[in-house]
């Protein structure tokens, strides 16, 4: 297997359904003979899971025999949540998370009324949800929940 | 009975928790280097003592500030809003990792030094075994929390300004100081539309909220005046064109604050500001910074091998 194939089958350890190239976070895998230099990007700054990432990364890339494998820190471009993918985002509706819209862009408003986010219940697909928080048990997410099937469900935010 | 290999089963989140080394854990498993991999090389025209120590500011404004914000975990008036200043303190944080490392790749002379061998890298050392004089931060974020209200009137201003400074750097000739602005953008927005919310949630929700946050405005307002004070590094480094000077922040976060302060319902506090000089980007802090850093700094001072 190439050191990219095995890079692209490790997974984000707070979404585990989600392999790190579906939440856009590897950004390059580079093969120079024995060599293999992987590049990654933080979600957030304060991301607590890079430090896992990278140790699995590099675990999945001895499992296969690659044993010389340096683990990269880009900054630049921020990650976006826009680069999570489409089959990224399928596998969260799929597991009860909600997608996020497109990233804001532009000269940045100042929001006095909570986020309006055309969003669906993951459950059951209505459209009735209410914010409950802005911020949820990880750095990425909003929590929500659907007001027609009353299921408390997390949206991946637009950054 | 089976016996297996921790190392290859990496199916528990609990697995890589001691790193291989059960002996090493008192500053957690990330030893590594937050910036590993980035190009640091000090751009053509830039001091680099000079970046650090404007690196340094920001990264000190960003450690206490999150640390004065952590101490709302669990405290918070409800579950939402504990999740949320932990998580905007979490930002903080991290965005204080990426300054205080940019600082020591920028100049080495600014980490503490540690006894040969200790595994603590140099954005810890700088965080926890600095003394009160060596931090930059300004006196601002070093208050006590008070009460909710007074937390949500000095988070709306720390953020707008926080936000307004980090536009302002995304150019920066440092393009490591630009991508670590740039990526602070997008979570500061979250932090000031959070401070803003609750702010005109106080302002217009019932007489006792309305007191308290006017009484909030009043406690921090005479320090607002420092975060637009141009101590000598900033000067220098807005003059390289890798930093800003505060100044012109102002009437960007004035704009701001007064469009919240108007939809509240409330005027400018009619209070003098404390002081003319950025005491705090020279190192001299009130006593509360003391207290502060004695919680931040206990556990790893006492353990500076990273063992116990
Ligand atoms: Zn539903």
């Amino acid at each position: 297997m190439s050191a990219l194939a095995v890079a692209a089958t490790v997974t984000d350890p707070e979404m585990p359904m989600l392999t790190l190239v579906d939440l856009g976070v590897l950004r390059d895998v580079a093969e120079d003979g024995e060599h293999v230099t992987v590049t990654i990007t933080p979600t957030y700054s304060g991301c607590p899971a890079m430090a896992t990432m990278r140790d699995d990364l590099r675990h999945a890339l001895h499992t296969a025999g690659y044993a010389d494998v340096d683990v990269r820190v880009s900054l630049s471009p921020a990650w976006s949540s826009d680069w999570i993918t489409e089959r990224g985002r399928r596998k969260l509706k799929a597991h009860g998370l909600s997608a996020p819209g497109p990233a804001p862009t532009g000269p940045i408003p100042l929001t006095l009324v909570p986020t309006r986010r055309a969003i669906d219940c993951p459950r059951c697909g209505s459209a009735a949800v209410r914010l409950t928080s802005e911020f949820g048990p990880t750095a990425c997410k909003a929590l929500y929940q659907c007001t027609d099937c009353l299921e408390p469900f997390e949206h991946v935010k637009e950054i | 009975m089976e016996s297996h290999d921790l190392d290859l089963d990496h199916d528990s989140v609990y697995d890589g928790l001691l790193g291989g080394d059960p002996s090493q854990w008192a500053f957690g498993t990330d030893f590594e280097d937050p910036l590993a991999g980035v190009d640091t090389t000090i751009p053509a025209g830039v001091d680099g003592a000079t970046l650090a120590a404007y690196c340094l500011m920001l990264g000190d404004d960003a450690l206490v500030y999150a640390h004065r914000l952590s101490e709302w975990t669990s405290n918070a008036p409800d579950l939402e809003d504990d999740i949320a200043l932990a998580n905007i303190a979490l930002d903080l944080l991290g965005q204080a990792r990426l300054l205080l490392a940019r600082a020591a790749a920028a100049d080495a002379g600014v980490v503490p030094g540690l006894p040969e061998g200790s595994p603590v890298p140099a954005e810890d050392a700088l965080a926890f075994f600095r003394d009160e004089l060596a931090f930059r931060n300004v006196r601002f974020v070093e208050a006590v929390n008070g009460d909710f209200a007074v937390t949500i009137a000095r988070l709306l201003l720390f953020a707008t300004h926080r936000l307004a400074l980090l536009q302002g750097l995304v150019p920066s000739v440092d393009p490591v100081l630009a991508a670590i602005a740039a990526k602070g953008v997008k979570e500061v927005t979250y932090h000031r539309d959070y401070a803003a919310r609750w702010f005109v949630t106080l302002a217009q929700g019932t007489d006792e909220s309305r007191r308290r946050l006017l009484a909030g405005l009043q406690t921090v307002w005479p320090t607002y005046a420092e975060l637009f004070r141009c101590s000598d590094v900033e000067a220098v480094a807005a003059r390289q064109a890798f930093g800003v000077d505060p100044r012109v922040l102002e009437p960007e976060v004035d704009a701001v604050v007064d469009h919240v302060l108007a939809t509240s319902g409330l005027e400018r506090p009619d209070l003098p500001p404390s002081g003319t000089r950025p005491l705090g980007r020279e190192g001299q802090h009130t006593e509360a910074m003391g207290h502060l850093l004695a919680e931040l700094q206990v556990v790893a001072r006492a353990h500076p091998m990273g063992k116990w």
